[in-house]
């Protein structure tokens, strides 16, 4: 084929295009095979096109899971819509698929809609060993008596007729297909391909656009398969990310400095960006030898007057908890953040769970008052982490921030922000404390006391984890450590009467009244939206301060017949033989609301290690109305 | 107490302005030490002393930071920070008080316990050898200053002090402190005898004065830059080795390696993140 006549636009296809509102889109194959990169990047060409999107990245369970096998499947899902999309959805409506083995996994998930259409590599039909082309058509025979629409496509084949190396090239081939089927434009996907291959040089972009293109040309001889999903084109700028570069971003934006953290899933990504671009403003990234080390060297930082970040995941977060208590005791300002993942112990490492409510609130021993945070998208983890910062430095106290598994990695576009230099903390102040300043002059009414930081002179004193008085000194006389408890507690009170109520979406009066917390907020919401749209009164509240929580939550749940929370996190379940009303164990949120506003709140939750399926959340929501 | 008089010299000594002192301790007897001084203090946690002494040098190089740790605090709950913290090299003074027990809570053995000892854990006494605090670490990675100092020879443990607080880098002192309350006559041998204790003399080191040098005799013109011989001395063969075992000024500080590129003002960071926001920036398609 002549050059020119590659690069030419191919001609619009005679199929005319099936108009969707969305379409959930699952992209799989061995790790090492760039599924996710192709799902990431088509995520971001219909970004581009204007469509909403929320991407889920599927993590293979073990780190090098031998090719061809059913925990092995890495990939990317992406939901595409018409208007802003705000969770991963339900089952998928089509999947590529690099051989059927991760397809297995995919199927024993239960994430294949009925009727879904499967793009599989057909390569493995003609395999050299008869067990693989067996298990190949096995599995395609299955699907097609199943109902679903099985195409085969000889990826691999195509590829070679490209590059050399088709293993490493299918899933831009793939991305072109996709293109075609979803009628993107082909210029921007060559666009987004340079994009993302630009720090490699044309050298690697050119092949790479070929591939594409070759995928797209593909598609549009062979494929008749076509969907439009019109586009709302966005009014204004956005940013495409996900949670934890948004949490990074959010550190810089903050103006704090030192960043301490121990590597641990799903937490780390977010220190990893952090540790290329922190050093340029001014910040630091501490690799710190455990998480212990890493809780108590942010506390260092913070104590000498530059607020400190620590980034953590499950079992790092049950560590620092000793820290987080003393930080408390001393009133020191941390940010820490918990990227929860499932539990306890270790867990599911890079499954999406929200366990760590309730050690979040009461995890450090003793009475420990702290702000405890939840973030519900990805545009919320980059203004939390600079309110966190704001609310440590005002109120000299620790601020957890709770992300989660699906927040971390998933990807959304929000609003770009506009660079507030408000954002950031003042500079440390070192004017001299006059006369006879304690370091815990406990104000009455509020708990707050002014912060002194090494350096200032006539400001010195001896901090101390131990009950002290205001002089800093250790107490033994009960009076005193009441005194300080006291203050301590009435900091969240204080902090509580600034928090406006949060929300009821949906009916604002009705039948029933779902409640969450974190990154559930999406799939909650359009849950109750299709329950509404048959008439039901159904309304929802997102919780984002957990720990003060503001007020008007009771007055908002009495507007409702029922109450209950929904959480990605274990409750037991009254259908359950041996669970009655005097030993169910309530999901966190539900317990914490229960003994908060003695009201009568049911709880339903799952820890399958996946964020919560709308279709899962309305079926719920369907069998409490009835 | 010959520590805090040592120390309170010290800090007149050089000038150092109050305000700009942190001495940073964590839980035991020893830690308390912050509390006596007129100076800014942190008094923490269990063993965690070095990581919040780090935090605190990270953020504030100007602070002149000191640490007070027991053996306890040191080389049990807190050994993993303690070896890592010579690894970081960070620029400041850290004082083992080894008093061979643990004290504030009444009595139990500690890693440095000698053989033999009886306390509420070891009735029977102290079923292992003790740990070593000088070899391990003048075993580390980035080691830089090691020392020993008598608490009962003033004059040695200030001037051994003093010459940890001039090094640039994480300075380790072991000062053998007795514990009045449950094991006051552990170091009755030491003290005793005079030849039971090597002092370490040189030019690059301490020189001994004319006084020590006639009551101590078991004497070694040692060069703190020689680190093979200072792991043979700390091993005790030779008898108790008191002043400068390892000395080295060409290990980078962590903090000098991991600094930020300058503190920066609103509008670079400003600036900053707008070229990061680009990165993620999708343009609507025309
Ligand atoms: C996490 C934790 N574990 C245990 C303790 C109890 N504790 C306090 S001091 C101490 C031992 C102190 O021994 P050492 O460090 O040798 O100091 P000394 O009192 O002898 O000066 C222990 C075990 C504690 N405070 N925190």
């Amino acid at each position: 084929m002549a050059e020119n006549e590659r690069r030419r636009p191919p001609s619009p296809s005679a199929q005319a295009a099936e108009t969707l509102a969305e379409h959930v889109v699952e992209i799989v194959s061995d790790s090492g095979e760039g599924a996710q990169k192709c799902g990431q990047s088509f995520a971001t060409i219909a970004a581009r096109m204007g469509n909403g999107i929320w991407t889920v990245e599927i993590i293979p369970a073990e780190i090098q899971p031998p090719a061809r096998s059913v925990a092995g499947a890495s990939g990317n899902r992406v939901r595409l819509g018409s208007g802003p999309i705000t969770n991963g959805g339900d089952a998928a409506d089509l999947v590529v698929a690099f051989n059927e083995q991760v397809l297995l996994g995919r199927i024993a998930a239960n994430e294949l809609g009925p009727g879904c259409i499967v793009l599989l590599e057909s390569k493995w039909e003609e395999d050299r060993d008869p067990a693989i082309v067996a298990s190949y058509k096995k599995v395609r025979d299955e699907l097609l008596e199943g109902g679903y629409r099985v195409c085969e496509i000889p990826m691999e084949a195509e590829c070679l007729n490209h590059v050399a190396d088709a293993r490493r090239g299918k899933n831009m081939f793939v991305l072109g297909l996709l293109c075609r089927i979803y009628s993107m434009e082909l210029g921007l996907a060559l666009e987004q391909v340079a994009l993302t291959f630009a720090k490699k040089g044309d050298a690697v972009i050119a092949p790479n656009q070929r591939l594409v293109e070759a995928g797209w040309e593909w598609a549009e001889a062979n494929l008749d398969i076509r969907f439009q999903i019109p586009a709302t084109p966005a009014t204004e700028t956005q940013l495409v990310m996900n949670g934890n570069t948004a949490l990074g971003l959010g550190v810089m934006a903050s103006g704090m400095q030192v960043c301490a953290m121990y590597p641990i899933t799903p937490a780390t990504s977010a220190s990893h960006y952090l540790s290329d671009v922190f050093q340029a403003v001014g910040g630091v990234v501490h690799q710190a030898e455990d998480e212990i080390a890493a809780c108590t060297f942010a506390i260092g930082a913070s104590y000498a007057g530059k607020c400190a970040v620590t980034i953590t995941s499950g079992p790092g977060y049950s560590l620092k908890q000793e820290g987080i208590g003393l930080a408390v005791m001393a009133e020191i300002p941390l940010v820490v953040i918990n990227v929860q993942r499932g539990g306890p112990s270790t867990g599911q490492p890079t499954k999406a769970e929200q366990g760590d409510l309730l050690s979040a609130c009461f995890g450090s021993h003793g009475d420990d008052p702290k702000v405890v945070l939840a973030v519900s998208d990805i545009e919320d983890c980059f203004y939390s982490v600079i309110a966190a910062r704001k609310i440590a430095e005002t109120f000299n106290t620790v601020v957890v921030l709770l992300s989660d598994a699906s927040l971390a990695t998933g990807q959304q576009p929000f609003r770009r922000p506009d660079f507030d230099t408000h954002w950031l903390a003042p500079p440390v102040d070192q004017s001299p404390i006059a006369g006879d300043a304690m370091p815990y002059d406990w104000d009455l009414q509020t708990g707050l006391a002014q912060r002194i930081v090494p350096g200032q002179p006539g400001g010195v004193h001896c901090l101390t984890g131990l009950a002290h008085d205001r002089s800093s000194h250790i107490v033994y006389d009960p009076e005193k450590n009441q005194e300080g408890m006291r203050s301590r507690s009435l900091k969240l009170a204080s902090l509580q009467k600034t928090l406006k109520t949060p929300p009821v979406v949906g009916d604002q009066e009705g039948e029933l009244l779902i409640v969450g917390w974190g990154g559930t907020k999406g799939a909650i919401q359009e849950a109750v939206e299709r329950v509404r749209a048959d008439g039901h009164r159904v309304g929802s509240m997102h919780l984002r301060f957990i720990q003060p929580m503001a007020s008007g939550i009771k007055d908002a749940m009495q507007r409702f017949g029922k109450v209950m929370t929904i959480e990605n996190n274990w409750c037991d379940s009254l259908d359950d033989e041996m669970i009655d009303e005097e030993n169910r164990r309530y999901s966190s949120l539900a317990l914490l609301l229960r003994a908060r506003c003695l009201v009568d709140i049911d709880c339903w939750g799952e820890t399958k290690g996946q964020p919560l399926r709308p279709g899962s959340i309305e079926q719920v929501i369907r069998a409490k109305l009835s | 107490m010959a520590i805090l008089t040592a120390v309170q010299r010290l800090c007149r000594d050089e000038k150092l302005p109050r305000e700009k002192i942190v001495f940073v301790s964590g839980i035991g007897c020893s830690s308390r030490f912050p509390h006596y001084m007129n100076a800014y203090g942190f008094h923490g946690l269990h063993g965690r002393a070095l990581p919040v002494a780090e935090g605190i040098k990270m953020a504030r190089p100007d602070l002149n930071v000191f640490v007070n740790t027991g053996d306890g605090d040191c080389c049990s709950i807190g050994a993993g920070h303690w070896i890592h913290a010579i690894r970081y090299n960070m620029n400041m003074t850290v004082m083992l008080h080894d008093n061979q027990v643990y004290g504030l809570t009444k009595k139990q053995a500690s890693p440095t316990s000698p053989i033999g000892l009886k306390s509420n854990t070891t009735p029977r006494g102290s079923y292992l050898d003790a740990m070593d605090p000088l070899n391990i670490t003048l075993a580390g990675a980035n080691v830089s200053f090691v020392a020993q100092a008598p608490d009962w020879i003033p004059e040695l443990l200030y001037e051994i002090i003093a010459l940890g607080f001039r090094h640039r880098g994480f300075s380790f002192i072991r000062i053998l402190q007795r514990c009045p309350e449950f094991v006051p006559t552990m170091l009755d041998p030491w003290m005793q005898d005079p030849d039971n204790l090597r002092l370490l003399d040189h030019e690059d080191g301490i020189r001994l004065s004319p006084n020590l040098a006639r009551t101590y005799r078991n004497q070694e013109a040692h060069d703190p830059a020689n680190i093979d011989r200072a792991r043979e001395l700390a091993s005790g063969n030779d008898g108790v080795p008191i002043g400068i075992l390892y000395r080295n000024e060409s290990v980078p500080c962590y903090e000098d390696v991991l600094k930020p590129d300058g503190l920066m003002p609103p509008e670079i960071v400003g600036g900053r993140l707008e070229a990061e926001f680009d990165k993620y920036t999708v343009k609507p398609a025309e």
